[in-house]
């Protein structure tokens, strides 16, 4: 199910180059430019295939996903590194 | 004055927030920072998009719809709702997940800790806190433009210089402090509630007044069916014949007159007698600014006055007609070939040159309100002079020509929003939230959220280029694109929802520049003073003074830069976000690839901010607004010139496109040829489950 929502968000982005819109001026219901329609339609597309990818390939397990604790976070933002300065760059 | 009043009342309003949230403060540094993990979905989407929203969003779009038509919004808009979440789906997620797991405040804590680098630290500070600046300035300065714009005529006899309206360094200034106020008290949870509120009021506003305006010129199918009969470029991607067969009159018009002006005003070799102007005129219907003079360039033209001229001296009427600075030494064909207009283009114009409209025009520059003449209304009321100088730009310079967007610049363009990825304000803003579930919402609402805002504003502005106001058009030739909105709303409807509009457009600029102003104090807090300084020598309390201090002197930097008012600030927004977005690959390697080193990481900075300092020099600084870098034609590689016109059948791309490649590819290969990471680290950001 992953691939098949990265599929759809390269679908999007192929999709997004509308070159046949290109040098159409159609007012659509009268008003509406047809390149922007489009568009607006993308914005719409994009917004359920972000929908999708919520539903079918989130990155962080549910039993990972537990509020912060702000008093005792693992560290307090101090990377190890500062601990430790060997490696320097 | 009521428009000043609405905004006075509207900015008190989000002082009372920031003091209203500064009373759930705990008093720690992390509370202060990232408001103790507590940001839940709806507060998160609200406060992500009123950062990515800045005053780009509802000036700049109609401004750049007004100038390029609708292909701004799938340039900008339905791109931005792809690319936006995708970072935050793919990006933001990891790193909260990080941050919880680790206790990041900033991107260079994770930087450093990922890359085993103390270094990196000095490395990215300067460039982060660089890029963000001209982002800041941007909002800085377009809040001074807008209020000043709607305040017009608000006082009876002072601030005469400024069209008797709030000055824009005072209103950068009051900006300035109400954010600075409201940051300095309220911290992250501060900035999260007060950009919630702005964002449901530009959204709010932003729709009430696309209503209104529609229904000002007649509704939505006159407005735009009014485009379509004279601007029908505006409404695609290509350049329609009938605006190419305008321009092409209006350019030849242009030159006609050019050629008399020149004659007669500078070479002094045409000088038609009192006789010859009365009949001139007679002959002449329209009653435009400046009509005498067009009158007599025909009467010229007819009666073969302007054939004494020439080849040479007709390019130096070209070049002063247009104000552009004639070159020290003259191109050898000077004197045989007639400058096209593309070559014309490629003289810069002379700075300032506009100002000479408040000579000309000086009788004419007055306070707003008033008539020019009591005793004869018909002569209307006095011209502001931003109006003179607009009246000289239209009456004086050549007509621009349509133009078209290229395919490939239209795909490139793609890469510019890759630079939310590491925005360091949008960095910190992720780490805010309170469990991973809360990016489903932004995730998934942002690209409709975007879509609400920017489709009216494209259309209004896409409107703007034909709209007519009393049977004259509303907007003269070269009336600057990002006033288009305000001086609209201004002109149609009425004060009261002017002040609102404008606590719209401010609402938008605002909830970017807290969140930037906030950050900035955040990493030079943790990142140099608390890092270097040593995590025992500094309380708790003390690290928080620190940030805010810091904030205070982030906001006068940026107050002092905006008073020089660099030029093309919004040009410049496009520069900075490809600066943030040629950083892409490096935040994606860290998250994503094992094999990412220090040196490669290294190597992707240095590459993509070299390139983009190259660049950036190439295009003038951001003087050459359509900047491309160009395959095919005459050489297999160029970059645009100032004024030149990209033929069709040319690739056209983005610079981020180039700078991207260099980073990404500078990066995989020196990783790859260096020492891998620690197995220590490798455990620590990439475990097996």
């Amino acid at each position: 199910m992953k691939y098949a929502i990265w599929g759809l968000v390269l679908l999007l982005i192929i999709l997004h180059q509308d070159l046949w819109f290109w040098d159409d001026a159609t007012l659509v219901f009268g008003f509406m430019p047809i390149g922007l329609l489009y568009h607006a339609g993308i914005s719409v597309a994009a917004a359920v295939t972000w929908y999708l990818a919520t539903l079918y390939a989130w990155p962080i397990d549910p039993a990972e996903d537990t509020p912060v604790n702000s008093e005792n976070p693992a560290t307090s933002g101090n990377p190890v590194i500062s601990e430790n300065n060997g490696g320097e760059a | 004055m009521i428009q000043l009043t609405i905004i006075t009342v509207y900015l008190a309003l989000l002082l009372i927030l920031g003091v209203f949230s500064s009373r759930l403060f705990k008093g720690t540094s992390k509370d202060y920072m990232l408001a103790s993990h507590s940001i839940g979905p709806f507060l998160l989407l609200m406060s992500i998009f009123g950062t990515t929203m800045t005053a780009f969003a509802l000036v700049g779009s109609s401004g750049e719809a007004y100038k390029e038509g609708i292909g701004v919004y799938g340039m900008l808009a339905s791109s931005s709702g792809i690319i936006h979440s995708l970072c935050f789906f793919v990006l933001g997620v990891k790193v909260w997940s990080l941050g919880k797991k680790y206790g990041y405040t900033t991107q260079i804590q994770f930087f450093r800790d990922r890359l085993e680098s103390d270094k990196i630290g000095i490395l990215l500070f300067p460039i982060l806190v660089g890029l963000v600046i001209p982002y800041l300035l941007i909002g800085v300065m377009a809040s001074g433009t807008v209020v000043n714009s709607v305040t017009e005529g608000a006082f009876e006899s002072s601030f005469a210089l400024y069209d008797y309206g709030v000055p824009p360094w005072l209103a950068s200034l009051v900006i300035c402090g109400v954010v600075l106020i409201y940051v300095f008290f309220g911290g992250m949870r501060g900035t999260a509630w007060a950009n919630t509120f702005q964002t449901l009021v530009f959204m709010i506003l932003g729709v009430v007044t696309f209503y209104i305006i529609a229904d000002h010129l007649g509704g939505l199918k006159a407005a735009s069916e009014a485009v379509a009969k004279k601007n029908p470029s505006k409404l695609m991607r290509s350049v329609a014949p009938e605006d190419q067969e305008r321009y092409e009159q209006a350019y030849a018009q242009w030159k006609t007159m050019a050629k008399y002006n020149y004659a007669s005003k500078k070479l002094k070799s045409i000088s038609l007698t009192e006789e010859q102007k009365k009949a001139a005129y007679a002959a002449f219907k329209p009653r435009m600014p400046n009509w005498q003079l067009k009158a007599e360039t025909i009467f010229a033209k007819k009666n073969g006055l302007l054939k004494q001229l020439s080849i040479a001296q007709i390019n130096d009427a070209y070049l002063w007609q247009d104000d552009r600075i004639p070159p020290e030494t003259k191109p050898e064909d000077w004197d045989k070939t007639e400058l096209t207009h593309e070559k014309l283009q490629q003289y810069p114009r002379k700075p300032g040159a506009e100002l000479a409209g408040y000579k000309i025009f000086a009788d004419k520059i007055g306070h707003p309100k008033k008539l020019i003449d009591p005793k004869n209304p018909k002569a209307g009321k006095f011209w502001t002079r931003k109006k003179a100088r607009g009246v000289y730009r239209a009456t004086k310079w050549a007509p621009d020509a349509p133009h078209h967007i290229d395919p490939w610049k239209f795909l490139t363009y793609l890469f510019v929003p890759l630079s939310v990825g590491m925005f360091p304000h949008l960095f910190q803003h992720w780490l805010t939230a309170k469990n991973a579930n809360s990016f489903k919402l932004p995730v998934v609402a942002h690209p409709v959220f975007i879509m609400i805002v920017w489709v009216p504003c494209v259309l209004v502005g896409v409107w703007a280029t034909s709209a007519e106001l009393n049977g004259k058009a509303m907007f003269p030739p070269h009336f600057p694109p990002n006033a288009v909105l305000a001086t609209m709303v201004k002109m149609i409807t009425t004060p009261v929802l002017t002040g609102f509009l404008t606590a719209g457009i401010l609402a938008a600029i605002m909830s970017s520049l807290d969140s930037q102003f906030l950050c900035v104090g955040t990493i030079f807090t943790e990142d140099i003073v608390v890092h270097y300084g040593g995590k025992n020598r500094f309380s708790d309390k003390q690290t928080v003074i620190i940030a805010r201090l810091f904030i205070i002197a982030i906001v006068a930097l940026t107050y002092f830069f905006s008073l020089f008012e660099p030029r093309q600030v919004f040009t410049l927004g496009v520069w900075c976000f490809s600066g943030f977005s040629s950083l892409f690959p490096l935040i994606l390697a860290a998250l994503y690839w094992k094999r990412l080193t220090k040196a490669g990481a290294y190597a992707c900075i240095i590459t993509a901010i070299s390139l983009w300092l190259y660049l950036f020099t190439m295009s003038d600084y951001a003087a050459i607004s359509n900047f491309t870098i160009n395959f095919g034609g005459d050489s297999f590689v160029s970059f645009t010139k100032p004024g030149q016109h990209i033929e069709p059948g040319i690739i056209q791309t983005m610079p981020v496109m180039t700078m991207i490649l260099g980073s990404t590819l500078a990066m995989i290969l020196v990783s790859l040829i260096t020492k891998p990471p620690s197995q220590e680290t490798l455990d620590r950001f990439f475990p097996t489950k």
